[in-house]
């Protein structure tokens, strides 16, 4: 894995693509499988690169069906989740006992556990009609979009690494680390209002990027493989930072036993945007400013080029006169930064009353499926986010309604992924034509340094 | 270590700087173990005897107990790991790579060093510590015995974790049913058969990147697996969640030898199946047709279509054979100790063999020990918590992964996948 051999030879052929590649709609295939595959259709994938701007990208993504395969894995996901939801209700197991006297109950049996639950979740997650007006029937969607904010943070965060061809899987350990960070400076420091919730954010976004920089410069100086070290650095961050949550001295609150920090100082908290009735803080602000941020990073500024065009080509990028090894390192410790910032927007928004070593809540996985169904752009990751959030918000209220297993929603979510990430699946699943006659490789999100003929 | 080793770097100054960097690694890495040796001795100064107890009572071979002094061994390997870490120093110097060997003896006297230390004023069961470190590897080498074997055929196998929780949860469902353990062992391995189908499919048909379908997978299983726990299992317990365990069976004559036999002849019939299953893929990868065209693919698909080996099938059923070692894997956290199943068991054990066969530098044997010495690192943690220690106990956890890291980065000797590891295989 750490190694790459180089084939000299195999250069000027990349590189008399490269201009190409980078100026017009980016195709990631013909990168990774050179000049032999035709032209693809252009991919989200390389949307912002387009400099006509987004929203022609998105017509031509209707045109050429992405946007329609989304659709229609979110519906299989859900049929997947139907069937499995029927299958384990009881009633529905009752009522299939006596299947060949009374088909119709069996069939009203699962009607009444699917239709319950998803319109649980819909309501958990976007509106409720039983509540009172719509100030209160709103909530549901503000609570999705506070479930979302870390969601869209780590997400661009593991988005932006992708598109510099790396996988940043070590979003567990850079939230954690962000967010130790950022509540020590919160609980522990005197400073006054704004000023200490500024001070609290660089820091845990400083040290997401620091614990994320640590598998960039490996990469760079040794060729350590970004997977396996950003992996294990979540395991060193967890146990690190359980250590410290159970230390009097670093994080552990003063005169406790558990394994907890103290409640973050009012001055460091969040503020509440709509007030005290909703649960939306001021993280989603930040969220909606990160997104900003990497999509003026990726689509306008100087580095963005240069990390688009190491994620598409290493070898190309090199060859161009980028400093490919510096290009990991900055690209790992913007992703950490952008991660550490979900880890930031738990212990300061959503989770104000001291955290334990479980606040990252699995948004460092989550934050990779996001990233992959938002296709690794900005605003299909913010969208990828809410959508996510909405899961997660409404999950909850499924659970708590129709005794449905939150876990249900990591069902949902990976096979959205999967489907996703395999077109020519669900364009058989639903007999579409393949806008390609020949059956073309599909894009990877992650371009890998390859070896080209 | 040489230029050739690091194609990464990318302009000639870097390259110079690197090279002086790169062969200094072991020395580095030996001083700042010495010096923490050196620094445990000086400020942590424990002033009474450390007993090795070798043999339990109930042996047939009864060995006495070893007892030293714990200042005095302190020092004394404190000045034996100086003395190699300036022979390293000497290698270096002379352009000569440090050995392997150097670097095994350096780790034992190390960790006796340090265990003489930790353990000062109480006694380690030193059976009873090798046996939980080969007990906690189980899972380990199972999982990275499939990393291997998929790695070397070209497939990133990312959703080891998943295998094994698959192998656990349909073992423990399938036992608990028809009460008979091989039942379960079966129903595990065709669960990891089903979860490496999927990642096949997905990474050889599809070309889905193979590390996000991994991901993915590990996602999708926990999912599944916890659905069905709450939803099915929790409501059922007594019926679908009771699983029967294998018996310990003691090999005659073996498990008598002193030390040896009680660690690895006492056990179930899952750990004499792994001696078995390491032993089959060391020969088969290596002394077989099938292991010989298994590297070709993994090392170079196109010579290997070439001569007609068809690739894609190749590595299809090789994930899928795997996939059947993993789940096998996943039986020991339930069937193989009699543990109801529970939400997300295996707990990381899945990376960890990923780990393994990274440090293990993609060699059956070598992942096998790399997963024994993460089963010792975690069973030490375990053991010294026992009799107290001084180290906290998330430093023990901890190091497997910090070793990790510092193997992938080139410290410890020099790692090197497949060459078509990760890469789908486009018939041009």
């Amino acid at each position: 894995m750490s190694d790459h051999s180089n084939d000299p030879a195999a250069q000027p052929d990349v590189e008399l693509e490269e201009p190409d590649e980078l100026t017009g709609p980016p195709t990631p295939e013909r990168a990774t499988s050179g000049p032999t595959t035709p032209p693809a259709a252009p991919v989200s994938g390389g949307k912002p690169a387009d400099e006509n701007g987004r929203w022609s990208g998105v017509l031509r993504e209707i045109a050429t069906g992405n946007a329609i395969i989304s659709v229609l894995a979110v519906f299989l996901a859900l049929v997947v989740g139907a069937i499995m939801i029927a299958f384990t209700d009881e009633n529905v197991q009752k009522a299939a006992g006596y299947f060949f006297a009374r088909p119709g109950d069996t069939v009203t049996a699962v009607w009444n556990s699917v239709s319950g639950a998803y319109s649980a979740l819909f309501q958990g997650s976007i509106y409720n009609f039983r509540r009172p007006g719509f100030a209160n029937g709103i909530r549901p969607l503000l609570d999705t979009l506070t479930f979302a904010t870390p969601l869209i943070a780590a997400g661009l965060g593991v988005g932006l690494a992708f598109r510099v061809g790396m996988f940043n899987i070590g979003g567990r350990g850079q939230m954690l680390i962000a967010a130790s960070a950022a509540g020590w400076v919160g609980f522990g420091w005197d400073l006054p209002w704004g000023l200490h919730m500024l001070v609290a954010v660089l820091a845990g976004m400083l040290g997401g990027a620091l614990w994320a920089g640590i598998a960039g410069l490996l990469k760079a100086r040794t060729g350590a493989h970004e997977v396996i070290v950003t992996i294990m650095l979540n395991y060193v961050a967890y146990y690190l930072v359980s250590f410290m949550l159970r230390t009097p001295g670093l994080l552990q609150a003063p005169g406790s036993n558990n394994p907890k920090t103290p409640a973050m100082k009012p001055t460091a908290v969040f503020p509440l945007l709509l007030g005290p009735q909703y649960s939306l803080h001021f993280g989603f602000i930040l969220a909606i400013a990160a997104t900003i941020l990497v999509w003026w990073i990726l689509s306008r500024s100087n580095l963005g080029f240069q990390f688009r065009a190491v994620g598409l080509n290493p070898n190309a990028a090199r060859v161009a006169g980028i400093n490919v090894s510096r290009m990991y390192v900055y690209a790992m410790l913007i992703s950490g930064a952008l991660v550490g910032l979900a880890g930031v927007s738990q212990v300061l928004g959503t989770v104000t009353t001291g955290f334990g070593s479980g606040i990252d809540a699995g948004i460092g996985f989550d934050a990779i499926t996001v990233a992959l169904l938002g296709r690794s752009t900005p605003w299909g990751i913010f969208i990828a986010g809410i959508l996510f959030g909405a899961f997660k918000a409404g999950g909850f209220s499924m659970q708590a309604a129709q005794g449905v297993p939150i876990d249900i929603i990591l069902v949902v979510q990976s096979l959205i992924v999967l489907f996703i990430a395999a077109p020519p699946l669900v364009r058989a699943i639903f007999r579409l034509p393949d806008p390609s006659h020949p059956r073309r490789r599909t894009v990877p999100n992650v371009t890998k340094e390859v070896t080209v003929k | 270590m040489s230029i050739a080793a690091h194609p990464h770097a990318l302009d000639e100054p870097v390259v110079l700087e690197k090279t002086v960097v790169v062969s200094w690694k072991a020395p580095i890495a030996y001083a700042v173990f010495t010096v923490l040796l050196l620094l445990l001795v000086l400020f942590g100064s424990r002033d009474a005897s450390t007993t090795f107890r070798l043999s339990a009572a109930t042996d047939a071979v009864k060995l006495g107990d070893v007892t030293v002094p714990a200042v005095l061994t302190g020092w004394v390997t404190v000045i034996l790991l100086a003395i190699l870490t300036v022979y390293s120093v000497i290698l270096v110097q002379a352009k000569r790579r440090v050995p392997l060997w150097l670097t095994v003896v350096f780790a034992l006297v190390f960790m006796f060093g340090f265990l003489t230390w930790a353990a000062a004023g109480s006694t380690i069961p030193v059976t009873g510590l090798l046996f939980g470190a080969v007990s906690l590897a189980v899972p380990l080498i199972y999982g990275s015995l499939a990393g291997v074997i998929g790695e070397r055929v070209g497939v990133v196998n990312i959703a080891i974790e998943g295998q094994l929780l698959a192998g656990a949860f349909s073992a423990a469902v399938v036992a608990s049913i028809t009460r008979q353990p091989w039942l379960g062992l079966v129903a595990a391995m065709i669960a990891g058969v089903l979860v490496a189908f999927v990642l096949a499919a997905f990474s050889i048909k599809y070309f889905v990147d193979q590390v996000i379908v991994g991901v993915v997978l590990n996602v999708l299983v926990v999912g599944l697996t916890s659905f069905f726990y709450s939803q099915v299992l929790v409501a059922n317990a007594a019926t679908l969640n009771t699983p029967p365990r294998f018996d310990r069976i003691p090999l005659p004559l073996l498990s008598d030898i002193p030390i040896i036999g009680p660690v690895l002849f006492r056990q179930t019939v899952i750990v004499y199946l792994m001696y078995i299953a390491v032993a089959l893929v060391y020969i088969g990868l290596f002394h077989t047709k099938w292991g010989l065209r298994l590297r070709a693919v993994g090392e170079h698909p196109q010579a290997a279509d070439t001569v007609g080996i068809k690739v894609n099938r190749t590595r299809f059923w090789n994930v899928a054979l795997a996939g059947a070692i993993a789940g096998l894997g996943g039986t020991f956290f339930t069937i193989g100790s009699g543990i109801a199943f529970n939400k997300e068991m295996t707990a990381g054990a899945g990376y960890i063999a990923l780990a393994a066969v990274i440090f293990g530098q993609w060699d059956p044997i070598k992942a096998t020990l790399a997963a024994l010495l993460f089963g010792f690192a975690s069973n030490l943690q375990n053991t010294l918590s026992v009799i107290g220690s001084p180290v906290p106990s998330e430093f023990m956890l901890m190091l497997p992964y910090v070793v990790t890291i510092l193997a992938v980065a080139g410290f410890v000797g020099k790692s090197r996948a497949p060459a078509a590891s990760g890469r789908p295989y486009i018939k041009s």
